[in-house]
Formats: C-alpha cells, sequence, structure tokens
C-alpha cells in the first residue's frame, strides 16, 4: 500500500498516511486528485479506479471516505476488507465510532492504524489481539503520567 | 484514555471559525504560542502542544518549526511523549529532511528498551520512514529481533525488515536465515509477517525464490490448515478462518509456482480445494478466491484446474456486486489471449455487460468483447457492439468505433456487409472516427465493383437524411461524384431504387457546399463531385459549369484553386474533360501505403500545356517515375506526400500518379531489385553491391516496439563518404531514426557504421521495410534501394 487517506464530503482531510517518502507538494497533490475523483464518483459505481500505476480503492462509511492507494499486484477485494478491519477497529475503540471522535482524536486513530498496518502490510491479523495491544499502550500511558505528575517530595 | 483537553479546546476553536481568514488567524495565534512554548523548558504540556501543532499540519499549514521538537520528545523518558513524538516524527519527518538523522540514535536505543511498547514505537517509525542510511545502521539490531520470544515484536520486525529489504536491496541476504525459521510459528501475526518478508526477497532476487522453494509444502500445509480448520473466533471473517493470511499466502505461492513444473504440481490439490471449499457469499470469501484465481492462472497448473478458475471468473461476471463484475473483467482481459476457448464460453454474460451502468465496467467489457470477436461471432457480435456504439458514454466512443473497423475488416463475411457495418458506424459515431476511415472506406467501396450501385444509393440517401457527420459526407460525395451515373439509372438489384433526377443530385451536393457545417476538405469533395458529374450527366451541364465558376472567387484557398482549375478544364480543354474525369480504376490494396487510395489515370499521350489540378481524394497524389522525390517523401514516418505541382511537370503527363499498388509496380518505376530472401540468422545480409554491404538484425523491445540495427561495412578499396540511409515503412507502424554513427566508411572493412532504428508496430502488420542507400565514392555519387521483406528473429 502506498498510501491512506480519511476526507469527508466536503473534501476536508480527517487522516492521511504515507508509506513511501514523497515530498509536500506532491503529498498535496496527490490528495487534491483523490478526493476531486472519489467525490466525482457515482453513487452506485465500483469502488476501484485505475490511477497512473496504481488502484485506488475507495469506501464510504457515513460521511467519511476511506481511500487507498494499493499496489498493482494486491488484492483490491481484500484491500475492501481491510478498510473495513480499520473501521472495526476504530469502532470498537471508540464505541459508535462516528467523524466527531477521529477529528477531536485523530492522534489516537493513528496509533490504532499503526498497531493494524505497519509499512504499508498488516501486522496483525486478529482484532483482539490489537484491541488489547491498544489498551495496555493507553494503559502504559496513564499510568506514566500519572506517576510522572505526583509531586515529588 | 483521557483525552488531551488543550488539543480538543484548540480544534473546537479552529472548527468554529466561520472564514477561511478567520480560521487562518486562529491558527497563527496558536502556532505562536506553541511556538513560544516549545522554547520553555519542559511543563508537562509538551505533549499536547505537539499534538495541536500535528493537527495545525494535517489542515495542510506548515509545522516545519515542530521538527527539533519531535527529535526531542522522542528521547524523552516519558512514554506518553515518545508516542507522540514519534507519530510526528512520521508526520513531519521525511527521510528527505535532514533532522531525520537525528533521531536514528533514538531509535536505537528504543529498540532494545525494556518496555515492549516503546520498542514497538521504535519499529513503526523505522519501517513507515526509515532511510537507506538508518536502515544500514539499524539492520542487524532488526534481525536481532526477528529472533526474540516475544510474538509481538517478532511480528512488527518482520514488517520492519520489510522496508528495510525494499529500501537497500542488499540487505535482504541478511534475513534469510531468520525468515525461514518464522515459518514455523503458530501466530498469525507472525506468520503473515513472515510470509510478507519472503514474498519481498524472493521478489528482488532470483536466487533467494530457488531456496525458498523448498517451503512449498510448509506453506501449502499452513493454508490446508486455515481451509479445512473449524471455527477460529480470534481470526474469523464471516465464515473464512483468517483471509489475509490466506492471501498472502496464495500470492507467495503464485511467485514459487511461476515458471515451475514441480512447485506447481504441489500445489494443485490445495488450490483446488481452496477453489472449491471458500464460502462465496460475502466480499471475504470472494477475496480468496480471486487471489486464488490469479494464482492459478500464473503458475504451471493442469487444465482441469485452469477451467475451474475460469469458470470461479464466470461466476464472478454473473455476481450482483459490481467491484467482483468488474475485477472478474480485469482478470479474464490478462487471459484472453492465452484461454481463448475458455472466455469464449462467457461470451454472453460478457456482451451483457456493455448495458451495465457503470462506466469502467463498460470499458472492461468493450474491451473484452472486441477480444473474443471470431470469425465464427461476428454477425451476433457486431450487432450488439454496434447496439452499444448508439448508447455509449462519449469517452468510449472512439475506441468503440476503431474497434470495430478493425473486427468487421479481419472477419466480414461478406463485403456488402462490411460496407453496410462501416456506414452503420459513420451514421452513429461518424465525429469520433479516425481521420484514415474515408480513405479505407473509399477503397473499399471501388474493390466492390458489384455493389457500386447499391452502395451509392446507400450514401444517396443517407447523405440527404442527414449532412453533419463529415466522414460520411465525404465519403457519399466521392461516390456520388464516382458513380453518379449508376445512381441516375435508377435500377438497382440490392436495393429498393428511388428515382434520382440530376436536379436531386446536384442539389444535394450544392447543400453539402453551402451548408456551414461542412469542413474545407467536405466542401472539396463536394466541389470535385460535382465537376466529376459533369461527363456522367447530359442535362446539367451548364449548372455544374455555374457552380463551379461561382467558387472562383471562393475565400477558402483550397476551393478557388479547384474552382478555376475546373473552369479551366471546361474553357481551355473541354477535349479532355471526358478522358480526365474518367472513373477511377481499382485501388490495389498496398501493402506499402505510404499513401491511401491513390491511383493512375490513363496517362495521357500528349504534352500538357498548363497545370490542371490533379484529381483529389483525400491524401494528395504521388509524382510518377521521380525516383528522388518518391524516397524523399519516404524518408520520414507518416508524413503526407507533397501535391504532385511540386514536381516540374516536366515528366509527368497530366494526371499521372504513381500507382501505390503492391510493391511490384512501384518497385518496377524506380528500376527494381530483388528482394532479400529469408534469413534464419539473426542478423542478415540485406544489400551487397560494388564493395558495400549492408546488414539487419533486429530485436524485439516490447509488444509492438522493435530496434532495428543497420551495419554497413565497406570492402572496396578507396574510401566512402557521405553514407546515408533512408527508410519507410508500411502505413500504420512508426518509425524513428537515431543518428547514424558516422557517415564516412573507410576503405578495407576499416570501420563499419551503425545505425539504429526504432519501430512501433502497434497493429501489428507484417512488417516490411525499404531503405535507400547513397554514397560517394571516388567523387561519384552511388544511390540505391533494397526492400526488406521478413525480418530475422521475428
Amino acid at each position: 500500500m502506498r498510501f491512506l487517506l480519511l476526507f469527508s464530503r466536503q473534501g476536508r482531510l480527517r487522516l492521511q498516511k504515507w508509506y513511501t517518502a514523497i515530498s509536500e507538494r506532491e503529498k498535496k497533490k496527490i490528495i487534491r486528485e483523490m478526493t476531486t475523483m472519489v467525490l466525482a464518483r457515482q453513487p452506485r459505481t465500483c469502488n476501484f479506479i485505475q490511477w497512473k500505476d496504481l488502484k485506488i480503492v475507495y469506501k464510504r462509511y457515513a460521511s467519511l471516505y476511506f481511500c487507498l492507494g494499493v499496489e498493482h499486484e494486491e488484492n483490491e477485494l481484500l484491500a475492501l476488507e481491510i478498510i473495513h478491519r480499520y473501521v472495526e477497529l476504530l469502532d470498537k475503540y471508540f464505541g459508535n465510532v462516528c467523524e466527531l471522535d477521529i477529528i477531536f482524536n485523530f492522534e489516537k486513530a493513528y496509533f490504532i492504524l499503526d498497531e493494524f498496518l505497519m509499512g504499508g502490510e498488516i501486522q496483525e491479523t486478529s482484532k483482539q489481539i490489537v484491541n488489547r495491544a491498544i489498551e495496555s499502550s493507553d494503559m502504559l500511558q496513564e499510568t506514566m503520567e500519572e506517576y510522572m505528575s505526583k509531586p515529588a517530595f | 484514555m483521557s483525552p488531551s483537553v488543550p488539543l480538543q479546546e484548540m480544534i473546537r476553536a479552529i472548527r468554529s471559525a466561520r472564514t477561511q481568514c478567520e480560521e487562518r488567524g486562529v491558527i497563527q495565534r496558536e502556532c505562536a504560542a506553541i511556538r513560544a512554548q516549545f522554547r520553555q523548558t519542559d511543563n508537562g504540556g509538551r505533549s499536547h502542544n505537539l499534538a495541536k501543532l500535528l493537527y495545525v499540519h494535517m489542515l495542510g499549514y506548515p509545522a516545519h518549526f515542530g521538527q527539533m521538537e519531535c527529535v526531542r520528545m522522542i528521547a524523552s523518558p516519558r512514554y506518553s511523549e515518545k508516542r507522540v513524538g514519534y507519530l510526528g516524527a512520521m508526520m513531519l519527518l521525511d527521510e528527505k529532511q535532514d533532522a531525520s538523522l537525528l533521531i536514528t540514535n533514538s531509535i536505537k536505543n528504543d529498540l532494545s528498551h525494556s518496555n515492549q511498547y516503546v520498542q514497538s514505537l521504535a519499529l513503526c517509525t523505522l519501517a513507515c520512514m526509515g532511510s537507506a542510511e538508518m536502515c544500514r545502521d539499524l539492520a542487524p539490531e532488526i534481525d536481532r529481533l526477528l529472533r526474540s520470544s516475544n510474538s509481538y515484536i517478532k511480528k512488527k520486525a518482520a514488517l520492519c525488515a520489510v522496508h528495510i529489504v525494499r529500501k537497500v536491496h542488499d540487505l535482504g541476504e541478511l534475513f534469510v536465515p531468520s525468515a525461514r525459521s518464522l515459518l514455523s510459528e503458530k501466530n498469525h501475526g507472525v506468520l503473515h509477517g513472515a510470509v510478507v518478508l519472503i514474498t519481498e526477497l524472493c521478489e528482488r532476487s532470483p536466487e533467494t525464490l530457488e531456496r525458498f522453494r523448498k517451503t512449498v509444502p510448509d506453506l501449502v500445509q499452513i493454508m490446508k490448515g486455515l481451509v479445512i480448520s473449524g471455527y477460529s473466533p480470534d481470526h474469523d471473517v464471516a465464515g473464512v478462518s483468517d483471509p489475509f493470511l490466506q492471501v498472502r499466502i496464495l500470492r507467495l505461492l503464485r511467485i514459487l509456482g511461476r515458471n515451475n513444473e514441480a512447485a506447481s504440481d504441489a500445489m494443485n490439490d490445495l488450490l483446488a480445494q481452496v477453489a472449491t471449499n471458500t464460502d462465496s457469499t460475502k466480499t471475504v470469501g470472494n477475496a480468496v478466491l480471486y487471489e486464488t484465481v490469479l494464482t492459478v492462472l500464473d503458475i504451471k497448473s493442469e487444465s482441469g484446474l485452469r477451467v475451474l478458475a475460469v469458470n470461479i471468473l464466470g461466476r464472478f461476471l454473473l455476481n450482483n456486486d459490481r467491484n467482483i463484475r468488474y475485477i472478474a473483467m480485469t482478470s479474464l482481459q490478462k487471459i484472453v489471449l492465452t484461454d481463448h476457448n475458455a472466455v469464449q464460453r462467457h461470451r454472453g454474460t460478457i456482451v451483457d455487460c456493455l448495458k451495465d451502468q457503470d462506466a469502467s465496467v463498460k470499458r472492461r467489457a468493450l474491451e473484452l468483447s472486441l477480444a473474443l470477436v471470431s470469425a465464427s461471432n461476428i454477425r451476433s457480435m457486431m450487432k450488439e457492439l454496434l447496439i452499444f456504439l448508439s448508447s455509449c458514454p462519449p469517452e468510449l466512443r472512439a475506441q468503440a468505433a476503431s474497434g470495430i473497423f478493425n473486427a468487421a475488416e479481419r472477419y466480414a463475411p461478406s463485403k456488402r456487409w462490411h460496407i453496410d457495418t462501416i456506414l452503420h458506424v459513420l451514421t452513429t459515431a461518424g465525429g469520433d472516427v479516425r481521420d484514415e476511415t474515408v480513405p479505407n472506406l473509399i477503397q473499399l467501396i471501388t474493390n466492390t465493383s458489384e455493389l457500386h450501385c447499391y452502395t451509392v444509393h446507400k450514401l444517396y440517401r443517407a447523405l440527404l437524411t442527414d449532412i453533419s457527420q463529415q466522414p460520411l459526407v465525404q465519403v457519399a460525395c466521392w461516390c456520388i461524384g464516382e458513380y453518379g451515373d449508376l445512381l441516375l439509372k435508377g435500377e438497382c438489384q440490392e436495393t429498393e431504387a428511388v428515382q434520382v433526377t440530376e436536379d436531386d443530385v446536384l442539389d444535394a451536393l450544392e447543400i453539402v457546399l453551402q451548408s456551414h457545417m461542412s469542413t474545407p476538405t467536405t466542401r472539396g469533395f463536394a466541389l470535385t463531385a460535382t465537376m466529376k458529374l459533369s461527363t456522367r450527366i447530359t442535362d446539367n451541364v451548364d449548372r455544374i459549369r455555374s457552380i463551379v465558376s461561382i467558387y472562383g472567387s471562393c475565400i477558402d484557398v483550397e476551393l478557388q484553386q479547384r474552382a478555376v482549375e475546373y473552369n479551366a478544364l471546361f474553357k481551355k480543354y473541354d477535349h479532355m474533360r471526358a478522358a480526365v474525369l474518367e472513373r477511377m480504376p481499382v485501388i490495389q490494396k498496398n501493402s506499402l501505403g505510404q499513401t491511401n487510395g491513390e491511383l493512375s489515370e490513363e496517362p495521357m499521350k500528349e504534352s500538357q500545356p498548363g497545370k490542371v489540378k490533379q484529381e483529389e481524394t483525400a491524401l494528395p497524389p504521388q509524382p510518377a517515375g521521380q525516383v528522388v522525390d518518391l524516397l524523399d517523401l519516404l524518408g520520414g514516418s507518416q508524413e503526407p506526400l507533397q501535391p504532385g505541382s511540386s514536381v516540374a511537370g516536366s515528366a509527368s503527363t497530366q494526371l499521372t500518379a504513381a500507382p501505390t499498388s503492391a510493391g511490384g509496380d512501384l518497385l518496377d518505376l524506380l528500376g527494381g531489385f530483388e528482394p532479400t530472401p529469408l534469413a534464419p540468422a539473426p542478423t542478415v545480409t540485406v544489400y551487397e553491391k560494388n564493395g558495400v554491404t549492408l546488414t539487419l538484425s533486429c530485436e524485439q523491445q516490447s509488444e509492438s516496439g522493435l530496434t532495428v540495427t543497420l551495419t554497413a561495412s565497406n570492402s572496396t578499396d578507396s574510401d566512402i563518404s557521405g553514407f546515408t540511409l533512408q527508410a519507410a515503412v508500411p502505413k500504420s507502424v512508426q518509425l524513428q531514426m537515431r543518428a547514424p554513427s558516422t557517415d564516412c566508411l573507410p576503405a578495407h572493412g576499416g570501420a563499419k557504421l551503425t545505425q539504429l532504428v526504432v519501430l512501433n508496430n502497434p497493429n501489428k502488420v507484417n512488417l516490411k521495410m525499404r531503405i535507400r542507400v547513397s554514397y560517394t565514392c571516388q567523387g561519384s555519387v552511388v544511390q540505391d534501394m533494397v526492400q526488406v521483406d521478413s525480418f530475422p528473429g521475428l
């Protein structure tokens, strides 16, 4: 996978993850192209677009568009499953996730993504293990914070 | 985890801004505050500030001043700060930034941290943005982690290794042993990582691929376990056990089984099992089936399995889900050439998909349908394709039209059918056809002498209905001009005849001449047709004369010239008019057709005073017998030929044009030569005369691209200078001549001359090349020509 983008129906970017090294300008250009291309699609068309040498797989969940740029050899149907798995993970974490959750807690959305995908590939295929890992990291952060904020006498 | 309040407050503030300007103001204030905070010492709120900055960055505002803060936060002992610091590093620092090197040390330390979550942060960041130097530095660490006992770390280390291999190919060797041992893990996450790593290693190096072929039995075993085993709640997705891992293993099997009989045999059973057992009601199941089909079609599978795979694709075509239909067609496209018969079985479904709502599905269906046309199904397929053409989206029109023409040309069951089909296309999509359609159609019509009457009647009727489609109007005008007498005779065997009077015909042509929809080319056609009719009709010659003289003062230069010359034909050369405007002889289908639809009238014996505009069809005529001019014109690739009037009218007779018939006639004019015999060797000598030898070798570069190397040498006693080569190829082939290595050939074969010619043959026509050799030897200029009919190694 080359990149993962989340954007709203108005074209505002909510999440971006890049798995190859490209310049800021190039990133902005791709984001613009993706948003225009995906938002222009008719409602009942298929979820795959051929773009340059990549396949763009996108899916709409409520008001958010999830957009993946995958390489030529990758399985598009599986990419749809990847998107779905990520949404399930977010849903489990936030409890009935909606766009606002992702806006106000974007860093957590990233943490969850980084437990599920790494370097453009899936790192864990079990939902439960990913959830447990995130919970543990959160726990670690809380205890550390509590510990650090205790006044030292 | 408790939310970051300062961050959320800022987000709320930004979102409540009502205009872009207001938002910019809020963000500027916040950034200033963040910058101030960064300068201060540690106050416990650092992670919140960086998080704020990252949000601002996501909105598109510059955030480079946060890079050093990221570096500092990564080095902090606090987990919360590390977490945000690493996130910032992944978002703000990429390998192009200098600051990225500064975190190498922190990453190195964190890789050996006691806490696995800190280790995981470091691994994730390295896998996301690690530069080549960082990868080289840290590769041994990653290898060590691959051997650790913690599966949480192992799976991440595997993917980190994948990134390292992608960045620095040589380091692949380092990971081969660990990758091999990881395959015996039970943990799915680690297994998945291992399969991805092995796939990456095998794709990079063929030797590694050989070594990993031995793992095929292990992989088959793992897959069997996944497919047959019972329900596993941990990894189940809609009834399929760990589809992500299954798909990855199938992909690896594909790479290992490609071009290898033994490995492919080992997988046959498994693939058949997966193909039959996987539940295809949900997308997950179909994803696994899809990967299985791709694997079966790519390895050396047995034919029964291949048929099974194509049948699965056929089932996909009937699926309600549009995505699945789309990928089925994409896959069928890839195999339509190799497994043609298997795909033919699903022709009906594919043709139905032409009517699908989705534009991408339509496009794929069109490409597949065109590939499936054959002699046996041409009539029914063409019916469907023509229906499609009338309702297809505009972006597909040109492709559909040219595809239909190609198919019609290859498989037309009868001439009449062929002409009807082309006319149908011209009436429905006339604006989207290519330019050479007009001359091609004219050539086809003249070749079908038995249908002249039928054709001209049909075209006349079409002209009466609609004059907006230019190609159709052009062809119609040409036919009416040529066969006007047949039209006026009023009887026709093939179709219902209409009583047409001379006035009607002239009216029709005049409408075309005067219509604002007609392009200048079309007007030219119409004017010439009107002129030709002057010898074919009896009563209204005066009317024609008046039409022609009106256009003598037309603003369009081309029309004016024609009109003036036709006028001259009426006045001064009236005695020649009949001969000049005689019926055109049949145009030969030419193989080296630089021009098309060109031919000569009977050469006039009398000397011709003055210039008479030569008979015009879509392309200007060739000059006759002038070797120099002909070859000049053939020097480039698709340049249109210069009009005959540029040749000093001396030797040529009035309307003589070189027949562009099959190579034979043309070559006779140019003083003949023998085509070279077929040569089995890769290099062939194409020309050998007077001590000058020219050899040719060619190399297929791609599907349609070909590089030809011409080598010349000189075995005479004297030096040769000014050696040039010119080449000409059939019309649809594109030619590009590179600069020659030299233009002098020293005596006694002292040195050779090479010249590269790059050809592109997209229509896969029979490739021929004519080469003109010209050089100066002992003060005299020598010119010669050779034709190459067959290319070695092709």
